[in-house]
């Protein structure tokens, strides 16, 4: 039955591609971006598949060869993994449908070894999210980080510097969660993080139980770009090639923030996690702290992709403020937000990317109006994800907000509260100010004349896939009850 | 006949035009076409939900659900006919006077000028009709983004920061909005609008009460111009004439006060307004708001922005009506809705006719304009004497009502404010019409009345300010639909 591997058919996907792509595209170059469309297409549909027959049935535990935990490995396919997995196959899908273009034009003849790393770390992040062992997880981690840090090396100049410092901070970060996963298997003698959950309760105020979480979330934390472990993130996404960034943008951090709300709702549970200190309260004071300081520092920036670099360290600072409320509308705006960023942010980096190809640059301060007839779907769709990331109703974004908003009052958390509102309002200051030099005349240049310039739009294979995911986030905005009740029923309270 | 899609049909049909009028950008009679077909369409609909508010019945609408258990729902009860009515009515005269104007003004990017604008009474009338919070949200964040391209149109300096201020106000103000809602879903489980409140039953601490409130108070206040946030609303003065003329005058800060009242009478109610005291924050806002615009207007001497603090103030009329919470109060307020509408809009259409006719924007340049442009100056001075409260006007009838609704409720200061301000408006508006008519101009030979495209509106606006001063019930039933509402909000809540 296909339903009963669906676990494992994802994740060998990837490996089948990830081989494939190398073999094929040593004979043609130009297969590989259609096999890495292929390949992730294939993913997703797997995903929505599995998704669905897990609304209509129950969580799939599959046994590697048909050896039982503790001796064997077992992926878990539950709401949760189900979600997240869906989420990033998805998106990658599109992603690779645009890279096709930017990557033949921006690194010319490597586009194998892209595709087949692209394809790894997608093996990497789904193994990450769909694995029920802790040390498992670990692996998988690295397989993603590693091709993660091939992948931003491909692009500008300061690209390998920029590769190396998240090498450094990354392994840190894998080594403290390995550290974390060490002292839980010391104290409770397995991996399986089903079993774990079970044990733990009679563990939980156990030295070796705190540090092993304060050491994982930590771990992770890096990886999660929580602040203040967010330092390798704006280099990066900046320098990386368009496609790079593109692809790990909005999925990268979301995989992190899976294990996280694995690690703090699932194996310790929300009273284990705060037994002994408000861990999860100081999660969400870090979450929020990132959530300013990403929106002020894009505030500062003139470069598009950094711009959209730093409001990532701001957003994913929503998803783990939601995750540390630990209460049901909180998770369901955590969980609503993995998706609508992932959406959003993918297609402004893409959008980044078509500005790149078309203009040579992306620095907003040489945005001019002419972009408005040059370019006007693609700036419509830049529209649609800039209104949705400020959080304006019907889009995505507003309700993302909304839920969180209603999770902080249930915990009567105000200064939460406050944190979400006011960074709506640094949002709107960086979103503006792209869109009054997109879709306006600039006075203050001594502009009088609107520039006009003739219709030059990104190819098809660009366009489609931006526009697909703008028109998705006012989809998701008007369907968004439907989501978020089965949001509501995957949390574990 | 069925009415239960009215309300739908008559929030969709001018954001449906947009598609037509965007692409008949080429052909401008056309593309205006759309705009006209749309208003009267929309029009018409409203019309059809007349009869029924007038009997108190209200038309319900649930699509679909905006968030699990809250809908996304359209009512179209008495107090949301009474909006639409007057937002989709001044908007047919808005559209032929903006085509006279944009086009005699030799305006740029006109096709997004309409299509913005039909975004804009979309939104409005979604406002007139939402019947929770979650609803109200997205129609009043849907007003914030569609007006502005019509604050930013002249894309000049001053019409950019124009435009950033009035973002930085109204987006803070829909945040607070988000807040206020989402902390009545929580201390109430609901968040429909019901006449009398949401709060009965429900027992809170004073400071939360308070909280809740001021947190409305913000996030309304904005749109409705009460002081100290209503910095947004001169400088937004920059836009385009008509946009001043409707939005600026009837629909965006009509939307505001409107959910003031809406607040007032249907999230807290009446009662517990007055149990907690929180009508007398209003009030005191009101009465300031009222004198200060007044006493600022004076010192304009930009016509318009002498008009933008004229509205700042008579906003507060309305507010200040409706948190007086005496059944004649509120129907006093709730008629100074109409009555500020159409006496508003007449003194914009004027200045609007006198800038593109003589492009003179100030006061201390007006001098005899009225030999020339004897129709207009008539219209203006119409305008003028209504929100002095002189009768025959209509802004007589409200201002009267409202003062009755102050000795109901034992209050005088209200009626001093009131009477002060009228005289304060004699004060600001009166110079005007005297320069126009009895000072000797200077440059006028040559010039005639502006393009009968804008002159009609202007008289058409005039004459029915003139005759709903007369017979308040005239065509439509508004004085009756007013009384009916405020009576609604006081039966309900004491039953």
């Amino acid at each position: 039955m296909i339903e009963s591997h669906l676990p494992a058919y994802i994740a060998l996907t990837f490996v089948l591609f990830s081989v494939l792509i190398p073999a094929l595209g040593l004979w043609k170059r130009n297969l590989s971006q259609p096999l890495a469309v292929i390949g992730s297409g294939i993913a997703a549909v797997f995903s929505l598949y599995g998704f669905v027959t897990y609304l209509n049935g129950s969580p799939i535990r599959y046994f590697f060869g048909g050896w039982e935990a503790p001796i064997g490995i077992e992926f878990v396919y539950d709401g949760l993994s189900g979600f997240f997995v869906l989420v990033i196959n998805a998106v990658a899908f599109f992603v690779m449908i645009h890279s096709g273009e930017t990557s033949r034009r921006e690194f010319p003849g490597k586009e194998m070894p892209y595709y087949a790393l692209a394809m790894l770390m997608m093996l990497g992040f789904n193994g990450m999210i769909l694995t029920g062992d802790l040390f498992n997880l670990y692996v998988f981690l690295e397989i993603a980080s590693l091709s993660g840090y091939a992948l931003i090396a491909i692009g500008e100049k300061p690209a390998p510097y920029a590769a190396f410092r998240y090498l450094i901070i990354g392994t840190a970060g894998g080594t403290l969660y390995l550290l974390g996963v060490g002292f839980l298997y010391t104290i409770t003698g397995t991996l399986n993080i089903i079993d774990m959950t079970a044990m733990l309760p009679m563990l939980a105020e156990s030295n070796a139980a705190v540090a092993a979480l304060i050491l994982m979330i930590v771990g992770i934390g890096v990886k999660a770009a929580l602040f203040p472990m967010h330092g390798w993130l704006p280099d990066s996404y900046t320098y990386a090639a368009s496609s790079s960034t593109a692809l790990i943008a909005p999925i990268g951090t979301k995989v992190a923030a899976y294990i996280l709300f694995r690690v703090i709702l699932w194996l310790f549970g929300i009273e284990l996690t705060d037994a002994v200190a408000p861990i999860s309260y100081i999660v969400g004071v870090l979450a929020c702290l990132g959530i300013l300081y990403g929106s002020i520092m894009a505030i500062a920036q003139n470069e598009m992709k950094r711009m959209l670099a730093y409001s990532s360290v701001s957003q994913i600072g929503y998803i783990i403020m939601g995750l540390s409320l630990a209460n049901p509308w909180g998770f369901a705006g955590a969980m609503l937000h993995v998706l609508n960023h992932a959406i959003m942010k993918a297609c402004l980096f893409m959008i980044a990317g078509q500005l790149r190809l078309k203009e040579g640059h992306s620095d907003i301060s040489r945005f001019n109006d002419s972009y408005r007839t040059k370019y006007p779907w693609t700036m419509a769709s830049f529209s649609v994800a800039a209104i949705s990331m400020i959080g304006l109703p019907p889009l995505a974004g507003f309700f993302s907000k909304w839920y969180l908003a209603l999770g902080t009052i249930d915990n009567s958390n105000w200064l939460f509260l406050a944190v979400i509102l006011i960074s709506s309002l640094l949002n709107a200051v960086y979103f503006f100010r792209v869109l009054e030099k997109v879709y306006m005349m600039d006075p203050y240049k001594g502009q009088t004349e609107p520039k006009e310039g003739a219709y030059n739009e990104s190819k098809a294979s660009m366009l489609i896939p931006t526009s697909i995911l703008a028109v998705s986030l006012i989809v998701i905005g008007f369907a968004n009850a439907i989501i978020v009740g089965i949001l509501l029923d995957i949390f574990p309270m | 006949m069925d009415l239960s899609l009215v309300p739908l049909y008559a929030v969709l049909v001018s954001l449906i035009a947009v598609v037509p009028i965007m692409l008949s950008s080429a052909k401008p009679n056309l593309r205006e076409f759309w705009t006209i077909l749309a208003a009267l369409i929309k029009f018409g609909l409203v019309l059809t939900l007349l009869p029924g508010a007038l009997e108190g019945k209200s038309v319900e609408l649930h699509l679909i659900d905006l968030a699990p258990g809250l809908p996304l729902a359209l009512k179209a009860d008495p107090f949301g006919v009474f909006f639409a009515v007057i937002a989709s009515g001044l908007w047919i005269f808005t559209s032929f006077y903006s085509i006279g104007y944009v086009r005699g003004a030799g305006e740029h990017k006109q096709t997004r000028y309409f299509a913005s604008f039909a975004v804009c009474l979309s939104a409005t009338i979604g406002i007139a009709f939402s019947a929770n919070l979650l609803t109200f949200i997205l129609f009043y964040e849907m007003l914030t983004v569609a007006t502005y391209p019509l604050v930013i149109h002249n894309e000049k300096k001053d019409g950019i920061e124009a435009g950033r201020k009035y973002l930085a106000f109204t987006l803070t103000a829909g945040l607070l909005l988000v807040a206020a809602s989402a902390l009545v879903y929580h201390y109430t489980g609901t968040i429909d609008f019901t006449p009398g409140g949401v709060f009965t039953g429900v027992e809170l601490p004073h400071t939360a009460m308070l909280v809740v409130f001021i947190l409305f108070l913000a996030a309304v206040g904005v749109k409705a111009g009460i002081m100290p946030i209503h910095g947004w609303l001169p400088a937004a003065m920059a836009a385009p004439t008509p946009v001043s003329a409707l939005l600026h005058a009837v629909a965006v800060v009509k939307s505001g006060v409107f959910a003031v009242t809406r607040v007032v009478g249907y999230v807290f109610g009446v009662d517990v307004m007055g149990d907690y005291g929180l009508n007398d924050i209003l009030i005191v806002l009101a009465g300031a708001t009222i004198i200060l615009a007044s006493l600022i207007a004076f010192a304009q001497d930009n016509l318009k922005q002498r008009l933008a603090y004229s509205t700042v103030g008579h906003l507060s009329y309305i507010v200040l009506g409706v948190a007086l919470l005496t059944p004649f109060g509120m129907q006093g307020g709730i008629m100074h809705i109409a009555a500020h509408a159409t006496l508003k809009i007449t003194l914009f259409f004027c200045a609007g006719a006198i800038y593109v006719n003589l492009k003179r924007k100030n006061i201390s340049n007006l001098n005899g304009i009225a030999k020339v442009m004897p129709w207009t100056m008539g219209a203006f001075t119409i305008g003028s004497l209504g929100l002095a409260g002189i009768p025959p006007i209509n802004g007589f009838f409200s201002k009267w009502t409202l003062a009755l609704g102050s000795l109901e409720g034992d209050m005088v200061i209200p009626v001093i404010i009131l009477v002060v301000s009228g005289l304060l408006n004699v004060g600001y508006f009166f110079p005007i019409v005297y320069r126009a008519y009895f000072k000797p101009g200077e440059g006028l030979e040559g010039y005639g009345e502006a393009s009968p495209l804008m002159v009609v509106p202007i008289m058409v606006t005039a004459t029915l300010s003139v005759l709903f001063g007369l017979f308040p019930n005239l065509f439509f039933g508004m004085y009756d639909l007013a009384v009916e509402i405020s009576l609604s909000l006081f039966n309900t809540a004491s039953p």
